[in-house]
């Protein structure tokens, strides 16, 4: 379990805004290991979002490095690094991101579709595994405007997991859902960190979410100012039972 | 990346929203059947003239009288009475390039027979005049020389009289019906020619030796036409300068102004309705070119905007790993499956739409290849044009800025 699967060395970023050059990152190291259920906090302007973004091989850093299992991705181009998204990231964003018209079951395949050693009849098998993962096979032919906020962002965390990455990074998975399905979803994320042993990064600048994870990890003005380890780990579960009953959703 | 994948990952996406592939695919077979069919059309009407024009004879040659000068005073081209049968024999006996001459004279008034009566038009000729105009004995004879020597009441009728004045069924061989009151016994039916392309009845007709037109129904003896047949449609330029000559001789004309009558051929009239029905032609196909153009802009539309509409689409793709030519493909597969699908059922659309147009109007109609192929590809071309740009230009984007494109 002490395998890294994130490493972050000396990590900057710059964005130029016409003259002005915004250090967005601003000399970050961070470690993940295998297994880790980490926070990413901070108010917006910290520089969490870039960081995510980075994390996601969706931006390359301006310098420093970024390993993501022992990949180093600054010497990767643009389609070596979709590929790299492809087999070993998940993202879960705020706003779902399904497609539209579109059943959940072939939304949960879409990673695949971009994978040519996955054949259609594994593509299928996967997804239905991924969507029984998140409690959703009976829902597997309904379209993203038949399912509630909650099924939709578990719609959105089996697509991540079709394609088994080695991390799933979420942003502000919880952002547009009610307490008690932020809950819920906070509780499908601990049972697959613990059950599964998937590791997961959450960016999130709730505390009440941060708390329900392994370790938070604080931005401000672009570096990491504190890190601290959840010592007492609290269950989703059980600040769901706390709740008040008859503002559940389904 | 295999192509398999992306074609299901086009299919699919084309099926998620099937009025908006309908209304891309709307543009271009609006566009390509507007084209084949409004061409079609132009076509059509220009190949009819030429059919009819070839079928009253494309080596035909007939001469009217002209204007003619008595004593200083011009007179008109109607009335004129300056073509003589001495001139139908001067045609036959000098001109090498022509098989075939007759005069012709005609009388208009009511045939009569039995309760019934029906305007119409008596032509004369001579026993060459129906093979000169192409028409055709159907049944029974023709008059012969010696009818026209004799002055016969005999003549020749027309399907149209036939079906006005007789009743259903009946056989007019035989039977004897009154012209301008004068009782003409029926010796033939003439086979049917139709509208010839002014939209004259060429069936409404009866047809007599020129003597009997000339002295018992007109009672002159000029003639008001004289139709001839060059040996070939490639000698008529010949037989009209023959022609023309031999005439000026027998009028005793040395300048051509002086000219008292007129030599016009077929050919030369077919030239004429040719070209009219080329600049009907022409302003079709224009037409047809702006259908073209607006089907084309809105081709245009629609697919810049869907592309736009689906830039969040785009950066999910990317993020789950869709690589930039990846996304292009996609859209590119679309844009064509659409275009060419568009372009097959605009097709078949211009194809229906012209047969419609063609029975519904009486037009005829002639689908050009060249119609077809043309805007087949000008749409098609438009079409995956238009999808694969702004496609190019999405993919191109940062994954995260396609995310959050609102």
């Amino acid at each position: 379990m002490n395998h890294l699967i994130i490493e972050v060395d000396n990590l900057k970023k710059d964005f130029y805004v016409g003259d002005v050059t915004v250090r967005a990152l601003k000399g970050v190291n961070i470690q993940i290991r295998k297994g880790e259920f980490v926070a990413i906090m901070g108010a917006s302007g910290s520089g969490k979002s870039t960081m995510l973004n980075i994390l996601g091989c969706l931006d390359k850093p301006t310098s420093g490095s970024y390993k993501l299992d022992g990949i180093s991705i600054s010497e990767l181009n643009k389609n070596e690094l979709a590929e790299l998204r492809n087999h070993k990231l998940g993202f879960v964003f705020q706003s779902y991101n399904l497609l539209s018209r579109t059943s959940a079951l072939e939304n949960v395949e879409l990673p695949l579709f971009y994978n040519s050693s996955v054949n259609s009849r594994e593509r299928k098998e996967r997804a239905i595994a991924a969507l029984e993962a998140v409690g959703l096979a009976d829902r597997m032919h309904h379209m993203p405007n038949q399912l509630s906020g909650g099924q939709q962002q578990r719609v959105a965390i089996a697509r991540s997991l079709v394609n088994d990455p080695v991390v799933i990074l979420a942003d502000e998975a919880t952002g547009n859902l009610d307490t008690r399905t932020s809950f819920e979803i906070l509780e499908l994320f601990q049972r697959l960190n613990t059950d599964e042993g998937k590791t997961i990064v959450f960016v999130t600048h709730e505390p009440d979410i941060a708390r329900l994870t392994s370790r938070n990890i604080i931005f401000r003005d672009g570096l990491v100012i504190k890190e601290l380890l959840v010592n007492e780990k609290v269950l989703a579960s059980d600040l769901l039972k706390s709740l008040p009953i008859g503002d559940h959703e389904n | 990346m295999n192509y398999i994948n992306l074609i299901k990952i086009a299919k699919n996406a084309l099926m998620r929203n099937k009025f908006r592939a309908f209304l891309t695919m709307l543009g271009i077979i609006i566009g390509v059947a507007s084209v084949i069919a409004m061409l079609a059309i132009g076509q059509g009407s220009k190949k009819s003239i030429q059919d009819q024009m070839s079928s009253m004879g494309s080596n035909l040659i007939f001469i009217m009288p002209g204007s003619q000068q008595r004593g200083g005073v011009m007179m008109g081209n109607s009335g004129s009475q300056t073509l003589k049968m001495a001139d139908v024999e001067a045609i036959r006996q000098q001109c090498s390039d022509i098989i075939a001459v007759s005069p012709e004279v005609r009388s208009s008034g009511q045939a009569v027979f039995g309760n019934l009566n029906w305007p119409t038009s008596l032509y004369g000729g001579n026993t060459l005049y129906l093979g000169i105009k192409k028409f055709e004995v159907e049944s029974g004879r023709l008059f012969t020389d010696r009818e026209i020597a004799s002055l016969a009441k005999v003549c020749l009728i027309g399907k149209t009289v036939v079906e006005n004045i007789f009743p259903k069924g009946a056989d007019p061989i035989g039977q004897t019906i009154r012209f301008k009151e004068i009782p003409m016994k029926i010796i033939g039916v003439l086979s049917e020619k139709g509208q010839n392309s002014f939209g004259q009845d060429q069936d409404d007709i009866l047809i007599a030796p020129y003597t009997t037109v000339q002295r018992r129904f007109l009672a002159i003896d000029f003639i008001t036409g004289i139709y001839t047949s060059a040996i070939s449609e490639d000698k008529t330029e010949e037989a009209i300068t023959q022609l023309t000559n031999v005439m000026r001789k027998q009028h005793k004309i040395s300048k051509p102004t002086d000219d008292d009558f007129r030599v016009m051929s077929q050919s030369e009239l077919v030239k004429t309705f040719t070209s009219i029905s080329d600049i009907l032609t022409t302003l079709l196909g224009a037409i047809a070119g702006i259908a073209l153009l607006v089907g084309g802009i809105g081709i245009m539309n629609i697919m810049y905007v869907s592309v736009t509409e689906r830039t969040r689409e785009i950066g999910l793709r990317m993020s789950i790993g869709g690589k930039g030519r990846d996304i292009l493909m996609q859209f590119l597969i679309e844009s064509t499956m659409l275009s060419v699908s568009g372009g097959v059922i605009g097709i078949l659309l211009g194809y229906l739409v012209s047969a419609i147009i063609g029975s519904l109007m009486g037009w005829p109609v002639v689908i050009m290849t060249q119609s077809v192929v043309l805007s087949f590809l000008v749409c098609s071309a438009i079409g995956i044009f238009f999808g694969w740009y702004p496609a190019k230009k999405a993919a191109s984007l940062n994954p995260i800025d396609a995310l959050r494109y609102e």
